[in-house]
């Protein structure tokens, strides 16, 4: 077997706050392959963006890594030094934010902001950054790019300013990409246009994408495999035709269930009834119990996530064709 | 950004007009002009000369004409006391004033703004704490007090400096400097840190502000996940932001520390516009008050120009306008 690109194991990420300890991340595993897609869905506040920080050392403090791997090529990320993460972040494994508004520095121009990006791990003459920033831009579909690097990012629309984020992230054509919601902020079409893109310009050069995000539909248009998280746990993950088609885990089914999309004409939207818990008060066993119309007295213990294509982690999980008879 | 600087000039223009207005209303209109601008120790042939003089038998508008015309002229009066030209008087202490006020400003942003990041990034350390608290002492302490420990401390107990005066000065664009010289320097030392205790702290506080808000921005973030060395993230991205707010309240606050230097200048005998400020006051020398007062204003005007120029420099957003392309 070859070793995955990026192998997540037990990961916990913890924040020490006044109330007490949030376990934010709470033993994620995943393994991610050369040029695949993972994507990585939640509800907001499920501990996606503290993943996918926590694997790039960035989660600032209060919060730490306490326990688990990230073998990164079969290095792991976790015990390697401050250095050595400087060396990986932005040219292997690069990332990119949410809010196009708030990842480019204000005052600071494009020009500015991707040059010291090429200058971070490549020993080359200022003129030649330039040039490759540019190249870079005009790869996102940004028109005279030229021009546009001695922009400011207040000149930029949202959806550019994501484009510009994104030239960034591909400037060094990393192995990994991890994407925390990338299109969340932007309108649909320009979602759709950027969604296509990242997908083309991933597939063509072979690098990996974790993408985040709390919206399914863009995951099944886009990802090969999805992990579901809750509470800072994956409750299901596998193919993404499996997961869409035959979701096991309750709390998958309602994520799917809320997708507009995928409801029949003139059948009221259901979503999933009650609230993201807290992480720091959290039910014995099921996190999701409160929540589920099929909890009942076993759910008090944990119930595991077995290593399987398919996988999820519930004591009385749907049926494999439960779903297209029920809708 | 030329139309920018016009707006600003324009802007300027009026204040100063304003400016002119309440002064001659201040002195012409309500008050009575003969005693304000003429000794009372002058006789009455004196006194007839000067209202000829002066034009105060004139209509108003007319002696408003003739105070702007006076005044763009550089003649505000002459000193009771000293018998020279108040504007003149005033000036020439000036320099003594800018420089012992720019000395304090570089103290307060040189050791302010390093204390105020590392406050910032490390809250919870102990330095962090230690800079916090002796920035609440440079708040509430009295500049007077303090000034007086620094002589207590360092000239009468230690005698490594000197407790007052310029010192020895040196010619620089024909200006006498203290700082020209090693006397000079050492004469400087304490009445600066003196100044510079309270903007210290007030920058000290910005910057940590700053550096904690922005510091938790994604931008900081993406900095680092472009594999940016430290000193580049604190340096450049997290520096070049604080600096937008430490700029536009220090610019203002260089306006207040040559005002507010009286304190400072008294308690270090420093022969600057504050000391004779003071002494003015004390033996009713009027016009060398009216003269510091229209001086300081427009002291005021052209620092605060001055300032919105750095920050429309700092601030793409303003320099460029909020248009998007
Ligand atoms: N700075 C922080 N301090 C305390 N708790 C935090 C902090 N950042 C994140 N968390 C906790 O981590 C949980 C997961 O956050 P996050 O990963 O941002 O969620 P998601 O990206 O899935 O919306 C949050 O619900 C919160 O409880
Ligand atoms: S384990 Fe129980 S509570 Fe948890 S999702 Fe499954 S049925 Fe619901
Ligand atoms: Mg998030």
């Amino acid at each position: 077997m070859t070793q995955p690109l990026l192998r997540v194991e037990n990961l916990q990420t913890h924040f020490a706050t006044r109330a007490g300890t949030v376990k934010a991340v709470d033993g994620v595993s995943f393994d991610l392959r050369r040029g695949e897609i993972l994507g990585l869905v939640g509800e907001s506040g499920s501990g996606k963006s503290v993943t996918g920080q926590s694997i790039l050392g960035l989660v600032d403090p209060p919060g730490r890594i306490a326990g688990g791997r990230v073998l990164f090529d079969g290095e792991d990320l976790v015990t390697a030094g401050e250095k050595r993460l400087r060396a990986i972040r932005g040219r292997r494994i690069a990332m990119i934010f949410q809010d196009p508004m708030m990842t480019l520095n204000p005052v600071l121009s494009v020009e500015t902001q991707m040059v010291e990006a090429v200058l971070a791990h490549d020993k080359v003459g200022r003129a030649e950054a330039r040039r490759r920033s540019r190249d870079a831009l005009g790869r996102v579909g940004i028109a005279s790019p030229e021009e546009r690097l001695a922009a400011y990012p207040h000149q930029f629309s949202g959806g550019m300013r994501q484009r510009v984020a994104i030239a960034i992230a591909l400037l060094h054509s990393p192995d990994l990409i991890l994407a925390d919601e990338p299109t969340t902020a932007l309108d649909v079409t320009i979602q759709a246009q950027i969604l296509f893109e990242v997908q083309t310009l991933c597939r063509d050069t072979g690098t990996a994408l974790l993408w985040v995000t709390h919206d399914l539909a863009v995951v099944s248009a886009l990802a090969d495999r999805v992990a579901v998280m809750y509470a800072g746990r994956i409750v299901e993950t596998g193919p993404i035709a499996d997961v869409i088609q035959a979701p096991r885990h309750p709390y998958t089914r309602g994520l799917l269930d809320s997708v507009p999309s995928r409801n029949r004409r003139g059948v009221p939207l259901r979503s999933i009834p009650g609230m993201t818990p807290s992480v720091l008060d959290l039910p014995k066993g099921c996190a999701f119990q409160p929540r589920c119309g099929r909890a009942d007295a076993a759910c008090a213990v944990m119930p595991e996530l077995p290593e399987n294509g398919h996988a999820w982690r519930c004591w009385h999980p749907h049926d494999a064709d439960a779903r297209g008879a029920a809708a | 950004m030329i139309v920018f600087i016009l707006r600003r000039l324009t802007q300027s223009a009026v204040v100063i007009a304003a400016m002119a207005v309440l002064v001659f209303t201040g002195i012409f209109a309500i008050g009575n002009p003969i005693d304000v601008l003429i000794s009372p120790e002058a006789d009455e042939v004196e006194r007839a000369a000067a209202i000829a003089r002066l034009g105060l038998d004139q209509p108003m508008h007319v002696q408003f004409a003739r105070f702007v015309e006076s005044a763009v002229g550089g003649d505000l009066g002459t000193s009771f006391v000293h018998g020279v030209p108040a504007l003149g008087l005033v000036l020439q202490r000036f320099p003594a004033t800018l420089e012992l006020a720019l000395a304090a400003m570089l103290l307060a942003v040189l050791l302010g703004i390093p204390l105020g990041l590392w406050a910032g990034l490390k809250p919870d350390s102990v330095a962090g704490r230690v800079i916090m608290t002796g920035s609440i002492l440079g708040f509430s302490l009295p500049t007077f007090w303090v000034g007086m420990m620094l002589i207590m401390a360092f000239a009468v107990q230690l005698g490594w400096l000197p407790a007052g005066g310029r010192g020895q000065t040196a010619s620089l664009f024909g200006v006498q400097w203290s700082f020209l010289t090693r006397d000079g320097l050492a004469h400087l030392i304490l009445p600066a840190i003196n100044l510079a205790t309270f903007k210290l702290s007030l920058v000290i506080r910005l910057a940590r502000a700053g550096t904690r808000e922005v510091a938790l921005q994604d931008y900081v973030k993406f900095a680092r996940a472009k594999g940016l060395s430290p000193a580049r993230v604190v340096g450049v991205h997290i520096l070049k932001n604080i600096m937008i707010p430490v700029v536009t309240v220090l610019g203002l606050e260089l306006g207040s520390v040559i005002a507010f230097s009286v304190v400072t200048e008294s308690v270090f005998a420093w022969p600057g516009m504050g000391k004779l400020l003071i002494e003015s006051i004390l033996q009713l020398d009027r016009p060398v008050v009216v003269a510091y007062l229209l001086l300081t204003v427009l002291l005021f005007v052209v620092i605060n120009l001055v300032v919105d120029l750095i920050y429309s420099m700092l601030d793409p957003r303003i320099r460029l306008g909020g248009g998007r392309a």
